[in-house]
């Protein structure tokens, strides 16, 4: 059984309405944005619905957007009876980092919303365990933010302007 | 639960606290379980994980695409070759590169030996962490044949960087292509004895059935995929869901188990084992077939140019430079790639804004994923057998902390 784009696309707009935008299809795979109050609603439609059947979190991760000081959270769910995936993303400011926690629909959020807050300083809200993973507990900083330089800022051996670039 | 009888002023506590790993040689990598145990039961267990991070993602936005190969070969680097082809299909993908189908099949060949050398070294340590040395020996003389094919492909052997983006940096010679026919002909015999060591043997039954059991539901709301996900009995393998590389031109089985224990990721291993053998027979026939000579796509754009024609050859020149200096522009695009990794769906998750490296680079790391079940599994069971649970997830501390 295959899922119709155009059919879950008008699905879901009748459902949530203006809480969705941005559809697209870059690569093939379905992408649209919604708001961090609707997400888990969105999540739990697209989980419970019997024929969309969305019973799998694939990914989450965040992504920094300086210039337009916001953070993005993105979830790719997939259908496997389908055979089908979406991408949701939603963005949230980078001053105010809050989203609810997609834990209560899928386990295998846990690990990744911490990673994601080990990373980007996203806090999931109502998670039920919101510490670093992969970084030292005690690291203050948010490294994949974009304002973090990877190398000493003072080697002038790797300065890019001496490439042109 | 509590065996112990402590009086009421006591400042001892019932449980005992166990520190399992970072070091363990039982862990088989640097991750550590804070495990409250009640004489040899675990009572709780808390996964601390990150001893091996190495911020692979942050140095991939600052690096030019081709030197993130050798990032992807330290994530599962019992099987890089197809991280690092994963990795490959996704630029070729981010590019609109098609590659030639002589190219696909030696990707094929190269990776299904590389999912059999992961599943040798988790189905032999099983057997080690279980009490029987011997078989993993008889399997380690056969990853070492698998190692020499690759050394003979790329001139590595663990950490591969295999091939680039487009296709090989060269073609199979003759020895390798000999060499994985005489691993094709020997390697079944060596398999069929291990099998007979263990499929039926009475320890290692006792030791594996009903132990580290998941049902199908709990596994898909954990992430699970790959073998231990089919263990359960869900047949989800990204090979046929969404075919990569040629994939759907080949005559091969998805097995499964039914209890989703350790027995049965076992069982799923050694007979996916099988069908990566038929799958480089095919590979190897279908190879033939083609033109020879074909080792990459045609995009100078994109693939390092020979080196005796950076020598003599101008445009060679100019794109050997460019290449190198990190100076290819590439495209915008937003994309997610997965591959069917040792371990299960290998995703690749890459927001490119244009310029020489990634904008955001994000691994979808299969270990990182099914590795939370494990509190939750080894929870109420003997020491002993969630040794043998962690065995059976194999789980990569590379792939684990990224």
């Amino acid at each position: 059984m295959a899922i119709a784009t155009e059919k879950l696309i008008a699905d879901l707009q009748s459902t949530f309405g203006t809480a969705l935008s941005n559809f697209e299809q870059p690569y093939g795979l379905l992408t649209f944005q919604t708001n961090k109050d609707s997400i888990i609603r969105v999540l739990k439609y697209l989980n419970e619905n019997e024929t969309y059947r969305f019973h799998f979190l694939t990914d989450v991760c965040g992504v920094h957007y300086p210039a337009s000081k916001e953070l993005a959270v993105v979830y790719h769910v997939q259908s496997m009876e389908n055979n089908f995936r979406l991408r949701i993303k939603v963005f949230i400011p980078e001053s105010n980092p809050k989203i609810p926690t997609a834990t209560v629909l899928y386990e295998s959020a846990n690990w990744q919303e911490r990673e994601t807050y080990d990373f980007y300083g996203v806090i999931f809200e109502g998670h039920p365990n919101l510490v670093r993973i992969l970084n030292v507990d005690d690291m203050v900083a948010f490294p994949m933010r974009k304002e973090h330089p990877l190398e000493d800022p003072n080697r002038i051996d790797k300065n890019d302007t001496y490439f042109g670039r | 639960m509590a065996h112990i009888q402590l009086g009421s002023d006591s400042l001892e506590k019932e449980t005992t606290t166990l520190n399992l790993g970072p070091t363990h040689p039982a862990t088989h990598g640097v991750f550590q379980n804070v495990l409250e145990m009640d004489g040899e039961r675990i009572v709780s267990a808390v996964s601390t994980i990150g001893y091996i991070h190495r911020a692979f993602e942050k140095i991939a936005e600052h690096r030019p695409y081709y030197q993130i190969t050798p990032l992807t070969d330290r994530l599962n680097y019992c099987s890089s070759p197809i991280n690092n082809f994963g990795w490959h299909l996704t630029v070729e993908k981010l590019l609109n590169i098609e590659t030639p189908k002589r190219v696909d099949y030696m990707r094929i060949i190269i990776m299904e030996l590389a999912r059999i050398s992961d599943h040798l070294i988790c189905n032999g340590i099983l057997g080690v962490d279980t009490g029987a040395f011997t078989g993993f020996l008889y399997l380690m003389q056969e990853r070492e044949n698998i190692y020499e094919i690759y050394e003979e492909i790329c001139g590595a052997r663990l950490t591969t960087n295999f091939g680039r983006v487009g296709g090989f940096e060269r073609d199979f010679n003759d020895i390798a292509i000999l060499k994985t026919k005489k691993f094709l002909a020997t390697f079944p015999k060596v398999m069929r004895s291990f099998e007979e060591l263990f499929n039926r043997n009475r320890i290692f039954i006792d030791r594996t059935v009903g132990v580290g059991a998941i049902s199908a539901e709990k596994a898909l709301n954990y992430g699970f995929t790959g073998p231990c996900l089919r263990a359960t009995g869900i047949d989800y393998d990204v090979r046929t869901a969404n075919p990569y590389s040629s994939y759907q031109e080949f005559d091969f089985e998805i097995p499964v188990g039914t209890n989703g224990d350790t027995y049965d990721r076992y069982m799923v291993r050694n007979e996916e084992i099988w069908q990566s053998l038929r799958l480089i027979e095919q590979a190897l026939a279908k190879m033939e077939k083609e033109p020879k000579g074909i080792f990459h796509a045609d995009v100078p754009a994109y693939y390092l140019p020979e080196k005796q024609d950076v020598y003599s050859n101008m445009e060679a020149l100019i794109y050997h430079f460019k290449i190198v200096m990190g100076e290819v522009d590439m495209p915008k695009g937003e994309l997610y790639h997965a591959v069917e990794g040792g371990n299960g769906e290998l995703g690749f998750y890459l927001i490119s804004e244009g310029g020489r490296s990634p904008y955001r680079l994000h691994f979808r790391r299969p270990c990182f994923i099914i590795y939370q079940a494990f509190a939750e599994i080894a929870k109420g069971s003997l020491l002993s057998d969630a040794i043998v649970t962690m065995s059976s997830l194999n789980v990569i501390a590379g792939e684990l902390d990224a």
